[in-house]
């Protein structure tokens, strides 16, 4: 399988990732080499094999549901870039109307 | 110290002089806590003075990978996208070793976000071997185990996904143990793959490092996926081979690049074993091959999920210059994330992608099972597995930062255990070319016990512990 350069532009915007002049084919030549080395699980027959998620036998543990004290708010935003009344600041989220 | 031939503070003065005097060249710190560090040893002194240390590791100075949360300090995962960030909390793994009495050094360096087989990928920069100034420390946790070859930390603590406690202890010739998956409490660590992810320490001994294992391990209510399990890493340290089966797998002893030199020390090695009383089996792991390609999906598709709450929002660099919101998570993460980062959230992206989910995603989750059944079907037949932990020795600076397939090959003798949540530990084994050889011990689920008991064992019939690099 190897990866378009149009599949690197998707890839990148779905995982939000901006990408500089010239590295859309920069990683769609790197990534193809990778996926040609996986390609060698198409090699297996798993059609009756269970997938695996995790390896150890501990399913939904829930612990008891009583309240304990968490991060303050301060505490909380005490890392944010931008902060306003106590709140994440973020930029609009829709562009304005032409 | 419980001898009063010296006191906590006189060990962390002398290793702050140490890595004064060495770190330039090894480059193992990213940042050093001189304050917290002589704060925690002065509490240590007052403890011994009155004759109440508090166990083994009071006043013992230890250097953390840059991936666990210390309460107030800068923690960074070696990345630029999280420069500036102070946790508010403890890792549990950090508030145990706090609560134990543990002087903490500083954050070491290790390759961004833990991606990497050799520290290059360092978002600031990388770290030199000590047994080999041209050669790299190994990956991720290569700060850590460097720290700890050139003696500038008793003990290292560093993160294992797929190798990068055991592959980075080899290359610097110490002692490092990956837990099984769910015995330390993953609470507090940045996550890159969280099926994968365990915390476990680097030691110049196997005494050392179970030391350690020892008060980081449990249930903690924090981890809903951490073990009940009863912790018991020592009783049976000094309890020697005899009787005990270790599985020798072709695969492993015959893999793709393995250099004579490495060969030679681990086939030496299984000798000293069975000459001190194990037997030695022929067990398959036929796998192995396909286990890489299946980690290099599961693996990534885990980090693009994990590393999704990097946007420029909460903590961290961020990149809010232009108009929309979209326009900052574009610009954040561009600029905020190195080549390897990028190119592991793009191909675990892809994977999970519409379309290519069940031929990727799927497909390595059940290719992660036949490897998992590998480990169970050879482990009826042993007590632990044996082998080299990395095919070879530490190789040059730049040697593979322009191949990442090279580069991810130097893992294919240890993500196996991860693959399979399995413990396993690298120990020194001797030399080749002048660089350390690492000799890997894996054992099954929850027998932490047992690799740390063939691996003290080694220690002892072979007469090798872990040597200081000398400057």
């Amino acid at each position: 399988m190897t990866l378009s350069r149009e599949q690197v532009r998707h890839v990148a915007f779905l995982a939000r990732l901006g990408l500089a002049e010239g590295e859309e084919d920069f990683y769609a030549q790197q990534l193809s080499g990778i996926l040609a080395h996986i390609d060698r699980l198409q090699q297996l027959d798993t059609e009756d094999i269970p997938p695996t998620a995790q390896v150890v036998e501990v399913i939904n543990p829930l612990r008891d549901d009583v309240p304990e004290p968490g991060l303050s708010q301060a505490e909380a935003l005490a890392g944010a870039p931008a902060q306003q009344d106590g709140y994440f600041l973020v930029k609009a989220i829709q562009e304005a109307e032409p | 110290m419980r001898r009063r031939e010296t006191t906590p503070s006189e060990l962390v003065e002398r290793q702050l002089a140490d890595i004064e005097a060495r770190d330039g060249e090894v480059h193992a710190y990213l940042r050093l806590t001189p304050k917290l560090a002589r704060a925690q040893a002065a509490a240590a002194d007052e403890r011994y003075a009155r004759g109440e240390p508090l166990g083994p590791l009071d006043g013992i100075p230890i250097a953390i990978k840059d991936v666990l949360c210390v309460d107030g300090v800068e923690v960074t995962a070696g990345s630029k996208i999280l420069a500036g960030f102070h946790p508010p909390y403890d890792a549990t793994a950090i508030a145990r070793l706090r609560a134990a009495g543990s002087v903490f050094l500083g954050m070491t360096n290790c390759d961004e976000f833990a991606m990497g087989s050799s520290t290059e990928n360092s978002g600031y920069f990388p770290t030199r071997n000590p047994w080999g100034l041209d050669r790299v420390p190994g990956g991720s946790s290569g700060g850590s185990a460097a720290a700890v070859a050139a003696g500038l930390a008793v003990l290292g603590l560093g993160t294992d996904t797929g190798g990068s406690i055991r592959q980075p202890a080899a290359l610097c010739g110490v002692v490092g143990m990956k837990p099984t998956y769910c015995r330390v409490s993953r609470y507090g660590l940045i996550a890159f793959a969280s099926s994968l992810d365990q915390i476990g320490p680097f030691a110049r001994s196997v005494t050392d490092a179970a030391q350690v294992m020892q008060v980081m391990s449990g249930r903690d209510p924090r981890d809903a996926t951490s073990a009940e399990q009863p912790v018991d890493m020592l009783s049976s340290l000094e309890a020697g081979v005899e009787g005990l089966r270790i599985g020798v797998a072709r695969e492993y002893s015959e893999v793709e690049g393995i250099e004579d030199g490495v060969r030679a020390r681990v086939d030496a090695a299984l000798l000293e074993l069975e000459s001190a009383g194990a037997e030695l089996v022929d067990v398959a792991l036929p796998h192995t091959d396909y286990g890489l390609a299946a980690y290099y999906i599961v693996a990534p598709a885990e980090a693009s999920s994990n590393l999704a709450r990097f946007d420029g929002i909460k903590y961290g660099a961020s990149d809010a210059t232009a108009g929309t919101l979209a326009e900052t998570y574009l610009r954040t993460r561009r600029h905020g994330f190195g080549p390897e980062v990028r190119r592991r959230i793009m191909l675990g992206t892809y994977a999970l992608s519409s379309g290519y989910y069940d031929a990727y995603y799927l497909k390595a989750q059940k290719v992660r099972t036949l490897v998992a059944r590998d480990f169970a079907d050879a482990f009826r037949d042993c007590d632990a597995i044996v082998s080299a932990t990395s095919p070879t020795v530490a190789f040059e600076l730049g040697a593979k930062t322009g191949d990442p397939l090279a580069m991810y090959l130097c893992d294919v003798l240890t993500l196996g255990g991860n693959l399979a949540g399995l413990p396993g530990l690298s120990l020194p084994c001797g030399d080749s070319q002048g660089l350390p050889v690492g000799l890997q011990v894996l054992a099954p689920q929850w027998r932490e016990d047992v690799a740390l008991r063939v691996a003290r064992a080694y220690e002892m019939a072979s007469g090798f512990t872990a040597q200081v690099a000398p400057a």
